[in-house]
């Protein structure tokens, strides 16, 4: 499918969510089980992203010492954990996989 | 002290001016656009990273204008998944912006539709962030009923639209930035970790209790073993799964 698409149908989306009750439910309160439901959306899409990132080489569970990637995630996390900086989090997790890259550790 | 006492009638009034409570709300904006910033080069960057043109990328900040939908598009862009489900999970991720929506709507209920419009464009997270925020404090003393009107009266929808236009041209300029910087940083360097660095930025901070840790835990293992899923389904299917236990567990709770 052409991008263009893809972009103008997720932008339309977007723009619909975020009319939906200031225009259309103005009269209306969100249903409990929606907004319980939607309060672990970030949650779950992030992680789902974020799982794979560090734990899949080339298609395969890489559970190892020598993943440099999930190393770099686990600082990355425990920054983000104590300081609740996103920069910060950036900065040392790239920080933390750069210097791994640059000296292979032995196990 | 005592200045700001007896001018105290005057400066009620000019902070429910239009154009003060669109400054406050520039002025509030301002510490989450250090942090905005540094994420609209990056996601310039993996946007013509991961295929799009340097347009498709500019355009897409200004069409999509949400950060973690426009990464996850770049993303399954670039990892080649087909048009509808790429859709289908940029909407997803998306879907957050309705609470938002009914978060803000009784403040927002008495404006003409156009402004309605208008800043249900701008009703990103950060906007939303310092907004109900503004929202919140000054609405104490109104009742239910009376809310949506007084916070008019005092002009409240411009500090809304001065926080959500501060942000949108910062993301078009950064993206702008990012973008170009995208065409000269070498390919070896490994940017597109910053995909999931952002995004454990994004996420510990929302992990506040049992329910919402379990919820990222139980997507998270899911995405993996959803790995090999047919057109990249597996992101979806492991976010509903996650939501659902994140319900289960807060029922029993």
């Amino acid at each position: 499918m052409n991008l263009w698409l893809v972009m103008i149908a997720i932008g339309l989306i977007t723009y619909a969510t975020r009319l939906s009750f200031i225009l259309i439910f103005g009269q209306m309160e969100m249903p409990g089980n929606m907004r319980r439901a939607l309060r672990f959306v970030p949650a779950a899409v992030l992680s789902a992203i974020i799982f794979p990132e560090l734990l899949i080489r080339d298609g395969s569970l890489y559970l190892s010492p020598a993943n440099d990637r999930l190393l770099a995630g686990l600082v990355a996390f425990l920054v983000a954990w104590r300081t609740k900086n996103a920069l910060l989090t950036i900065l040392v997790g790239m920080a933390a996989l750069l210097l791994l890259q640059a000296l292979p550790l032995q196990f | 002290m005592q200045i700001v006492q007896t001018s105290r009638p005057e400066e009620h009034r000019s902070a429910s001016s239009p154009h003060r409570q669109f400054l406050s709300g520039v002025e509030a904006e301002l510490p989450i656009l250090i942090g905005v910033i540094p994420f609209g080069m990056i996601y310039g960057v993996l946007a013509l990273a991961a295929g799009l043109t340097p347009w498709q990328a500019q355009a897409m900040s200004a069409i999509v204008f949400a950060g973690s939908a426009q990464f996850v598009t770049a993303q399954l862009v670039g990892a080649g998944a087909p048009g509808l489900v790429i859709i289908l999970t940029g909407g997803v991720v998306n879907l957050r912006h309705a609470l938002y929506s009914a978060s803000v709507a009784p403040y927002v209920k008495p404006l003409r539709p156009l402004w309605k419009w208008l800043l249900g464009y701008l009703l990103t997270d950060e906007a939303y962030a310092v907004t109900i925020t503004h929202y919140y404090q000054n609405s104490k003393l109104d009742t239910p009923k009376q809310i949506g009107q007084a916070s008019v009266d005092r002009q409240e929808h411009w500090y809304f639209l001065g926080s959500g236009l501060a942000l949108w041209s910062t993301w078009q300029a950064s993206t702008a930035v990012g973008v170009f910087l995208g065409a000269v940083i070498p390919e070896s360097w490994p940017l597109d970790f910053a995909i999931p660095l952002t995004f454990i930025a994004l996420v510990v901070p929302a992990l506040q209790d049992r329910a919402s840790l379990a919820a990222a835990l139980v997507a998270g293992v899911v995405a993996v073993l959803a790995l090999d899923m047919p057109l990249r389904l597996g992101l979806i299917t492991a976010t509903i799964i996650g939501i659902g236990v994140g319900l289960w567990l807060e029922a029993r709770a």
